[in-house]
């Protein structure tokens, strides 16, 4: 069979595409396959460039008002007085701050999530030809690339982007007199459009075009993950989208939908009629900012979900369980939002009612690391770069989600609130949680993409580099945020150290000692190795296109799913003929399994063994 | 290559392709509008005593609007029936009539908007307030040379050529009242009595149109009905797209045509729908 393939499949590939110039088949494609690497290759680059703002605000934070090294003049050159003498202002720190959240949730990790693997895997894992819009998956990437231009773009505005924050309060994002906020807000109509067309799309296209055979409970739990996040990411992101309009009033058209009465700011502020409310804004942000952490967080389980039980050759443990608990994920991300807002004042009755649906969303999500967990128990595992990226993702994860609880209680949230303890939690979900996935589904599925393998030992050298240097960054963070150090600060706590207090003959209870302010130096540090250990990734990503080792078959991981029942690539079209599903999604290791141990989910025969042999 | 149920239902879920992405799409604008809908609440709620005005709209051209969009409600699925029954020339009268309809509510919304930005009000430096339509305003220049303005507001100073004009008084067709309550929540069924009241420039402290930054009623006011009249026209263009060239797809794959006409009809219920709860919330309460 798989030799049957690779001889049509330069045919089939020449047939649909030989007629297509330059522009329609790389540029104005409607070939999700297309679309799926122009999202993941746009989304890296944002992923990079979101990491580089980062790097620069950590030197600053390391070395407050010291000219930073290499990249200062060039800013000095781009930005001019911001940055005089290559040294970050307090105003330029803000607005990189509040671009690099930005970037990072929303013009790297979604798109590369939702829109890169979505795109590129969602029709091909449920047997289809193509998403079922193809011309509107077309257009979901274009809003998406143009709302990045937009916001890369206001950089280079007078004023400079966006400075009150990726979650962009009001009143101070009204407060700011640049127009960054208003090229933020114009920024992120055009993004929710995109992701508002793409994820109908996803869903349409998981309802409507599964093969025959292929039922709702034999669907790999990847595409169960983007069912989820696709509807967090169609019924969550509309209401940000009201209040993006409603904040782009305020700030246009001069309304005071969030600025309230009697409001000063340098003086009273007599142009704007008053009377609107600030928390409206938390409360419409958080509606949407909540449900998109498990946007976040349900793909990249769902990569780790796959690549785990291709490498333990075992079914996964408790697949039924994995679904449900992603839908009650799903469910309950939508009645927690407000334990973002305990300090705001909105009172304990609703702070209690917050709380508990906080602790209860902790359930699903444990049983989900749980199961994956488990389905390593008696796996004879494959250590490849795919799968150490997915191991390292379950302690990650962990500590991630386990260091929310003190967040999600609203007595101990009043000590860690908006320090660095939170960033520290978040960013293991996100960055050593989600990006080890998406790092681990780059190395697994690029074999498909390319037919050709990424290179073993420099994906290994990225892993464990990334590894040790991720944890050195974030693990000193709960040190400061539990010693009390405040985010946002754009000398990293320097105003508040012991020793500078001492000098000037304050004396402060609470201020941070010179052991917790020193740690800003090894952060630096780790960061900077950090980004060294993306070289060998970014070489490894481009140099195997052309050199990697070539696949020996159409599935080189002997895996199940139907992606792998494709030709390498998957032409315009992607199967040759229609297939049809006889199993679930992960029947490794099956009882009489001819010599091999997986059955493809195509695989008509072996029916009567693997049934009794259900899990 | 062709996407399969893209025209016939799919046998297990029963619907095709578009059918069900319109509604995804529907449910997230159910989610777009209900967040404006609850931020209107919360606003409301919190408004400072006597800021939030009430009775400024026109209940008249509020209901005509209304009754107009559930008559296109009526055409668009007469249009979509006389697609069923493949009658051809009914579907283009019935979506005729459709296109017009919502051509006739946006004039009227329009109509009202433009009366919104000539109506002024004044807070003077006494503290008091005068109300009302502008019926004019005088402004001098260096030379003292005097300009009249019927019927129009240019601002506290304006240029034109070399000379510039500063304000000198407002004339308001309206009432005067002591508070913001009196104007905003004034006692049912009391009709403030209209005449022309001239204020000069230097008693004015504040002076501003009923346009979306007056307060915030007329923010919410302002921002959920311009969506919706955004919807409105994105609807009527959709169709018009259909009735015109988009039809000749009629004569070549019915079925689809008559699918595209089904869902566009979707959308323009939703539509029609959103109005139904924008109506009572701005117009009659």
């Amino acid at each position: 069979m798989q030799a049957t393939h690779a001889a049509s499949h330069a045919d089939v590939h020449h047939d649909h595409d030989h007629d297509l110039g330059f522009w329609r088949k790389y540029v104005f494609s409607i070939d999700h396959k297309v679309i799926g690497i122009q999202y993941g290759l746009t989304a890296l680059a944002f992923l990079l460039f979101g990491f580089f703002l980062m790097l620069m605000m950590r030197w600053q934070i390391a070395k407050p008002g010291q000219p930073i090294p290499i990249v200062g003049p060039l800013l000095e050159a781009v930005l001019g007085q911001v940055a005089a003498k290559g040294i970050m202002s307090p105003d330029l720190y803000n607005s990189f701050g509040a671009m690099h959240g930005t970037i990072m949730v929303f013009l790297a990790i979604v798109p590369l999530a939702s829109g890169a693997f979505g795109n590129y895997l969602v029709p091909l894992q449920v047997g289809a030809n193509d998403m079922a819009f193809p011309r509107l998956n077309m257009v979901s990437y274009q809003f998406y690339f143009f709302g990045g231009i937009i916001m890369f773009a206001s950089f280079f505005i007078p004023g400079g982007a966006a400075q009150a924050g990726w979650t962009s309060y009001a009143p101070l994002s009204l407060a700011i007199p640049t127009d960054g906020q208003t090229f933020w807000l114009l920024g992120m109509v055009f993004l929710i459009t995109s992701s508002l067309l793409g994820s109908a799309n996803i869903i349409v296209t998981i309802v409507q075009l599964r093969a025959p055979g292929l039922t709702w409970m034999r669907l790999p739990f990847f595409v169960w993950a983007q069912f989820v996040a696709s509807f967090l990411l169609l019924l969550a992101f509309p209401p940000l989208e009201a209040a993006g309009i409603m904040q782009l009033m305020d700030k246009v058209a001069g309304t005071s939908m969030f600025l309230p009465s009697g409001l000063a700011v340098g003086g009273p502020l007599d142009n704007v009629s008053g009377g609107g409310s600030p928390l409206l804004w938390q409360h419409l942000f958080w509606f949407l900012a909540h449900p998109e952490v498990y946007v976040l967080i349900l793909p990249a389980m769902g990569i780790i979900s796959e690549i785990i039980a291709n490498n333990t050759r075992k079914p996964l443990w408790g697949y039924r369980s994995l679904v449900y608990a992603s839908l009650g994920l799903g469910f309950m991300s939508f009645i927690v939002w407000a334990h973002h807002m305990y300090l705001t004042g909105m009172g304990t009755v609703i702070a209690t009612f917050f709380q508990t649906t906080t602790m209860i969303i902790s359930i699903p999500s444990v049983i989900i690391l749980t199961c994956l967990l488990i389905s390593l128990w008696g796996g004879s595992i494959r250590f490849n770069t795919p799968m150490l990226f997915s191991l390292a993702f379950l302690p990650m994860f962990g500590i991630g989600g386990l260091t929310g609880l003190p967040l999600g209680f609203s007595a101990s949230d009043i000590h860690l609130h908006d320090t660095y303890y939170v960033i520290a939690h978040f960013h293991y979900v996100v960055a050593p949680g989600t990006i080890f996935a998406l790092f681990a589904g780059i190395y697994f599925w690029y074999p498909k993409l390319t037919g050709r393998m990424m290179n073993e030992f420099w994906g290994k050298v990225h892993f464990w580099l990334s590894f040790v240097f991720m944890n050195l960054i974030f693990q000193p963070m709960f040190a400061q945020g539990m010693a009390g150090m405040l985010r946002r600060m754009s000398d990293g706590g320097a105003n508040y150290a012991t020793s500078v207090l001492a000098k000037s003959g304050v004396e402060v209870t609470g201020s941070l000692s010179d052991m917790i302010i020193r740690l800003n130096n090894y952060i630096l540090w780790a960061a900077v190795g950090l980004a060294l250990a993306q070289i060998p990734f970014i070489i490894n990503l481009f140099w195997s296109i052309k050199n990697g080792q070539k696949v020996k078959n159409d599935n080189p991981w002997d895996a199940t799913t139907l992606e792998w029942q494709t030709p390498t690539p998957p032409p315009h079209g992607n199967f040759l003929k229609e297939p049809s599903v006889y199993r679930g999604p992960y029947e490794y290791s099956p009882l009489g399994g001819k010599g091999s141990d997986f059955l493809p989910q195509t695989e008509p025969e072996g029916v009567a063994q693997t049934s009794s042999t259900k899990h | 290559m062709e996407i399969p149920y893209a025209v016939k239902p799919r046998p297990d879920t029963g619907v095709y392709n578009a059918k069900l992405g319109m509604w995804l799409f529907l449910a997230s604008e159910v989610m777009l509008f209900g967040g404006l809908f609850s931020a209107y609440i919360l606003l409301r709620v919190g408004a400072p005593e006597g800021t939030w005005t009430q009775g400024l709209l026109d209940i008249r051209l509020g209901t005509i609007n209304t009754v107009i969009l559930a008559f296109s409600a009526v055409t668009t699925l007469l249009a979509w029936a006389a697609c069923k029954v493949r009658d051809f020339g009914k579907f283009k009268m019935w979506h005729g009539l459709t296109i017009l309809l919502a051509l006739v509510f946006l004039g009227i919304k329009s109509y009202e908007y433009r009366d919104k930005f000539s109506h002024f009000q004044i807070r003077k430096a006494d503290g008091t307030y005068v109300d009302g339509h502008i019926a004019g305003s005088k402004y001098v220049d260096a030379a003292g040379q005097e300009r009249e303005i019927h019927h129009g507001f240019r601002g506290k100073t304006f240029t034109e050529g070399e000379k510039e004009f500063t304000l000198a008084s407002v004339t308001l067709n309206g009432y005067e009242a002591e508070t913001l309550k009196e104007i905003n929540q004034p006692e049912r069924g009391h009709k403030h009595e209209h005449k022309d009241i001239t204020v000069p420039a230097a008693e004015i402290k504040k002076i501003g149109n009923y346009g979306p930054a007056h307060n915030t009623f007329t923010a919410i006011y302002f921002t959920m009905t311009g969506l919706h009249a955004l919807h409105i026209l994105g609807g009527v263009l959709v169709i018009a797209y259909f009735w015109g060239p988009g039809s000749k797809m009629w004569h070549t794959e019915p079925d689809r045509f008559t699918n595209r006409i089904e869902v566009s009809g979707l959308f323009w219920h939703f539509v029609d729908l959103v109005w139904i709860f924008l109506f009572p919330i701005l117009y009659l309460t």
